[in-house]
C-alpha cells in the first residue's frame, strides 16, 4: 500500500500561545487514491483523535476545508495527493486568521462583513404574482460572484485585510457586487454606503491575490472593481447601475 | 442558559425556511448548526426543484395535480395522497419567494425560470440554477435569515431533547467554539438536520448527514417512519461515490454498459435514463451483476459527450468540474464512470403536514422528517421541494400552536439536569477511554454492513445475517472509549457521541427491511419481487427501545389516485 506522509500544523488553545507554531508528523497509507481530507480523517481516527478540522460535503460546495496545503490556498476535499506533487502533505491553517484550533480558523469577523453590506435581494416594488423576468443576458452576469462558497481563502490571502483590520475584503465585496450587479434588485442607495468607503472597494489595490487564492477560480478583483465605477458613474451621472 | 421561544435545530434549507417565517410572525426564534448554515447539505443538491410551473413549451398544461400524481405513482403509493397533494400546491408558491428573494435560477429566453426534464415526471418542471441548484437556494435563504436578523448559533452539536412531562422544552448541545455543553431552553423546537446517508459506507451524502437529530428524537420516544427506504442515486462517481445530478441525464445524457448499449430500453423503453432512480438503479446494478459493467467491474459509464462542449458548460459546468477534480475525467471527452450509491433516507421523525409530531412542542421537517410525501422512492427535484414547503408548514404551526396558549415557564431546573446526563454519559465514556471500544471499528464495520446486506437488491437471509452483525455492533456500543473527552472542537467527542444514533437507525432500517416481505419502491427483495398492496400498503413505524427497534404499523392516506402497477 502506498504511504503519505502528512506535516500539520497544530494549535491547542490549552496549551500553546496564540501564534506560536508547532508541527506534527504523519502516514497515512492508502489503496489508490487518497485526498487531502480522507488523510486528515484516517489520522484523526486512528492516530490522533485530538485533531481539528472544518468538514461537511467533501465535493468543494460547502466551503468548509479551505486550508493552506504545501503554500497554496485550496480545498482539502479537493485537493488529491497526485495534484500536490510533493513527498510530504504540509497542511496548515489559512494564514493571517485567528484560530480556534489547529486547522480550524476563526470566521466570525469574515461573516460579520459578509453581513455588513447586506448580502440580500432588496426590493421596493410589489412582488409580482409570478417570477421577476429576467433575461438570460442579465442572468449571465450573475455566474461568476454566486459560485461563491465563503470559504475565506481570498480574505486569508489579502494583503488589505493583512494591514488593515476595518477592510472587508474580497468575499464580502464580491457578494455586494452580486447583488449590485442583479437586475431584480432595486436596492439604489441602500447597499452602497457598506461598500462605497474607506473600509470598502478602494481599500482593493488590485493585487489579485484572491483571483490566485479562489479554489473555485472566480474573480473578486473584477467585482470589486465594478463596485467603484459604479460608484464613480453615479456620482458623475447619477445612474443607479 | 440561554432561551429562546424557538429553536430550530439544523441550519439548511428546511430550518432556515423555519426560522424565516417563525421570525417574520415576531417569534424569537434560534437556528443551532453544526456548520455554518451555509455550509449545509442542502448546498450539495445539483438538479432542481420541481414545480409545475408550465414555464417549459412542453410543459403547457402541466399542473400541480399532475405533479402530485407523478410523486404518488414514483413513491410505489406508500406516499400519503394528501401530503403529496399538499406539497405541489404550495410548490409555485415557494418557488416564485424564492426568486422573489433573490434565488438565481437559470432563465429561458423570455426572462422566466428555466425547467428541466427530470425522472418519474410527466413533463419538465424541474426548476434549476445550471447544476448547483441547492447551492443557490441555500445561500438565498441564508441571506434571508441576515436580513430577517434571524439569531445563529454556529458550530454547536445538538445530542439530546429536554423533556418535560412529555413536552419538548428545549435541546442540549455541545459548543464547538467555547468547548462544553450547555442547555436552550425553548418553547418549541424544529429539527430540521437533514439526512442518514453516512450509515452507509457508499453514500453521496456530506460527512455530517449521520442522521443526528432523527436519532436524538427516536432516543427521546418520537417514532421514525419507513426507515427501510433508502434511496440509491443510479449515478455516483465511482471513487468517491460524489453526486453526479440527474440532471445530467435530463440534459440528454447516456447510460452505457461494456458492450456500449444504451441498456435502459430492457427495463424502461418509454422513459429510458429518465425512469425514477429506483428502476434505473435496479437495473444499472442488474446489468453489473450480469457482467456487463465496464470491464466486467462495478461500474457503468455515465456518457455525455454528445451533447458538445457549449451545452455540457452552460448547463452542468458544476458535474464537468467535479469530474475532473475527483475522478479525472472530462465529460466532454470521456465517459464518467458511475455507479448507485446511497442517495436519501425516505424515512425520518413522523410528521403530519405541518410538521407536527406526537411530542407537544416538538416538530420536524426536510429530510429527517417523513411526512410522507416519498414513500417508498422519491423522485429527483422533489426533495429540495419538501425541505422549502415543509420548512415554511413547520415555522407557521409553531406560530399558530402559539397561539392562545401560555408561554411554556421556566424549564432552567429540566435544562441543567439533561446537561447533567450528557456529562456524565461523556465521563462514563472517557473513564473507558482507550480500554473501551474504538468507535472507529464500529463505524467501519456499520457501514459497510449496510452496504453490502441492505442494498439495491435485499433478501432474507443476507439481511438476517446483517441484523445480527448491528445487533452485535449495538452491544459494542455499550462499552466505547473516548480518548479525548475536553476541549474545544473536539471532533473525537462529536464523532463518539454520534455513532451510536447511526447504529439504532441503521437498526431501524435493517428491522423494517427484514420484516416488510414485499417489493415497493427502493425497496426491492429478491425473495417478495412484487407489491403486495394486501398486506403491506402501509407505514412502518419504528419505536426505540435499548433492545432494538419495535415496529408497528400505520395506514397510508389514499383517496385521490387508485395505485395501480408502475410502469415507465
Amino acid at each position: 500500500m502506498p504511504e503519505a506522509k502528512f506535516h500539520i500544523k497544530r494549535y491547542d488553545p490549552a496549551r500553546d500561545e496564540m501564534g506560536a507554531s508547532r508541527y506534527d508528523d504523519f502516514v497515512v497509507s492508502y489503496d489508490s487514491s487518497l485526498t487531502v481530507l480522507e488523510g486528515l480523517f484516517s489520522i484523526q481516527e486512528h492516530q490522533d483523535g485530538s485533531l481539528a478540522f472544518r468538514y461537511c460535503c467533501r465535493a468543494s460546495i460547502c466551503g468548509s476545508c479551505a486550508m493552506y496545503i504545501n503554500g497554496k490556498y485550496r480545498l482539502a476535499c479537493q485537493t488529491n495527493l497526485r495534484h500536490v506533487h510533493a513527498d510530504v502533505i504540509t497542511v496548515e491553517s489559512m494564514p493571517h486568521l485567528p484560530l480556534v484550533k489547529d486547522l480550524v480558523c476563526d470566521m466570525s469577523d469574515f461573516f460579520a462583513k459578509y453581513e455588513y453590506v447586506k448580502p440580500w435581494l432588496i426590493r421596493n416594488s410589489a412582488a409580482p404574482e409570478r417570477e421577476i423576468l429576467q433575461s438570460p443576458e442579465e442572468r449571465k452576469k450573475l455566474d461568476m460572484p454566486i459560485d461563491c462558497i465563503l470559504c475565506g481563502a481570498c480574505y486569508s490571502s489579502c494583503p488589505s485585510v493583512w494591514t488593515e483590520d476595518n477592510y472587508l475584503g474580497p468575499a464580502a465585496l464580491l457578494k455586494a457586487y452580486r447583488f449590485e450587479v442583479d437586475s431584480r434588485d432595486e436596492a439604489g442607495k441602500v447597499r452602497m454606503p457598506s461598500w462605497d468607503n474607506e473600509r470598502g472597494a478602494y481599500r482593493c489595490h488590485t493585487i489579485t491575490n484572491c483571483v490566485e487564492a479562489c479554489p473555485k477560480e472566480l474573480n473578486p478583483t473584477e467585482g470589486i472593481q465594478w463596485l467603484k465605477m459604479a460608484a464613480v458613474r453615479r456620482r458623475l451621472f447619477g445612474k443607479n447601475k | 442558559m440561554i432561551h429562546h421561544q424557538l429553536i430550530v435545530v439544523g441550519g439548511g434549507l428546511s430550518g432556515l425556511r423555519a426560522a424565516v417565517e417563525a421570525k417574520a410572525a415576531g417569534i424569537d426564534v434560534a437556528i443551532l448548526s453544526q456548520v455554518h448554515p451555509g455550509r449545509s447539505h442542502s448546498g450539495a443538491a445539483q438538479g432542481g426543484i420541481n414545480a409545475a410551473l408550465a414555464n417549459h413549451p412542453e410543459a403547457h398544461d402541466d399542473t400541480p395535480e399532475k405533479h402530485a400524481f407523478d410523486t404518488v405513482k414514483g413513491s410505489d403509493y406508500l406516499a400519503d395522497q394528501d401530503a403529496a397533494i399538499q406539497m405541489t400546491s404550495d410548490a409555485p408558491g415557494i418557488i416564485f419567494e424564492m426568486d422573489h428573494w433573490g434565488c438565481p435560477f437559470s432563465r429561458t429566453d423570455d426572462g422566466r425560470i428555466a425547467q428541466r426534464p427530470f425522472g418519474g415526471a410527466g413533463y419538465p418542471r424541474t426548476c434549476y440554477g445550471a447544476d448547483k441548484t441547492g447551492h443557490y437556494l441555500l445561500h438565498c435563504l441564508v441571506e434571508r435569515a441576515y436580513e430577517r436578523r434571524v439569531t445563529m448559533y454556529v458550530e454547536v452539536f445538538v445530542t439530546d431533547l429536554i423533556v418535560e412531562d412529555g413536552r419538548c422544552r428545549g435541546v442540549v448541545a455541545y459548543d464547538m467554539i467555547r468547548g462544553g455543553f450547555e442547555a436552550f431552553t425553548a418553547d418549541a423546537v424544529i429539527m430540521a438536520t437533514g439526512c442518514a446517508g453516512r450509515i452507509y459506507s457508499n453514500t453521496t451524502n456530506a460527512i455530517i448527514s449521520t442522521g443526528g437529530g432523527a436519532a436524538v428524537a427516536y432516543h427521546a420516544g418520537v417514532p421514525v417512519k419507513d426507515m427501510e427506504f433508502i434511496q440509491f442515486h443510479p449515478t455516483g462517481l465511482l471513487t468517491t461515490n460524489i453526486l453526479m445530478t440527474e440532471g445530467a441525464r435530463g440534459e440528454g445524457g447516456y447510460l452505457i454498459n461494456d458492450l456500449g448499449e444504451r441498456f435502459m430500453s430492457k427495463y424502461a423503453p418509454k422513459a429510458m435514463e429518465l425512469a425514477p432512480r429506483d428502476i434505473t438503479s435496479r437495473s444499472i446494478t442488474t446489468e453489473i451483476l450480469e457482467g456487463r459493467g465496464i470491464g466486467g467491474k462495478n461500474y457503468v459509464y455515465l456518457d455525455l459527450r454528445h451533447l458538445g462542449a457549449a451545452k455540457i458548460m452552460e448547463t452542468l459546468p458544476g458535474i464537468r468540474d467535479l469530474a475532473i477534480h475527483f475522478e479525472g475525467v472530462d465529460p466532454i471527452e470521456e465517459p464518467i464512470p458511475i455507479t448507485p450509491c446511497q442517495h436519501y433516507t425516505m424515512g425520518g421523525i413522523d410528521t403530519d403536514v405541518d410538521g407536527r409530531t406526537v411530542m407537544p412542542g416538538f416538530y420536524a421537517a426536510g429530510e429527517c422528517a417523513c411526512v410522507s410525501v416519498h414513500g417508498a422512492n422519491r423522485l429527483g427535484g422533489n426533495s429540495l421541494l419538501e425541505t422549502i414547503v415543509f420548512g415554511r408548514r413547520s415555522g407557521a404551526a409553531v406560530v399558530a400552536d402559539r397561539a392562545g396558549r401560555a408561554g411554556g415557564g421556566d424549564a432552567s431546573a429540566a435544562g441543567a439536569r439533561a446537561v447533567a446526563d450528557v456529562e456524565a454519559r461523556v465521563a462514563a465514556l472517557a473513564a473507558r477511554g482507550a480500554d473501551g471500544q474504538d468507535p472507529y471499528a464500529i463505524r467501519a464495520d456499520m457501514t459497510v454492513t449496510m452496504k453490502d446486506h441492505f442494498g439495491v437488491f435485499r433478501e432474507e437471509k443476507e439481511m438476517r445475517e446483517g441484523l445480527e452483525r448491528l445487533l452485535a455492533l449495538k452491544e459494542r456500543c455499550a462499552t466505547i472509549g473516548l480518548r479525548n473527552a475536553g476541549g474545544v472542537f473536539n471532533l473525537d467527542l462529536i464523532r463518539t457521541l454520534e455513532l451510536e444514533g447511526m447504529v439504532d437507525l441503521a437498526l431501524a432500517v435493517a428491522t423494517g427491511a427484514v420484516e416488510r416481505t414485499e417489493s415497493r419502491g427502493s425497496h426491492a427483495r429478491t425473495d417478495y419481487p412484487t407489491r403486495d398492496d394486501g398486506a403491506w400498503l402501509k407505514h412502518t413505524m419504528a419505536h426505540y427501545t435499548p433492545d432494538g427497534p419495535r415496529l408497528d404499523y400505520k395506514p397510508v392516506t389514499l383517496g385521490t389516485f387508485e395505485p395501480q402497477e408502475r410502469k415507465y
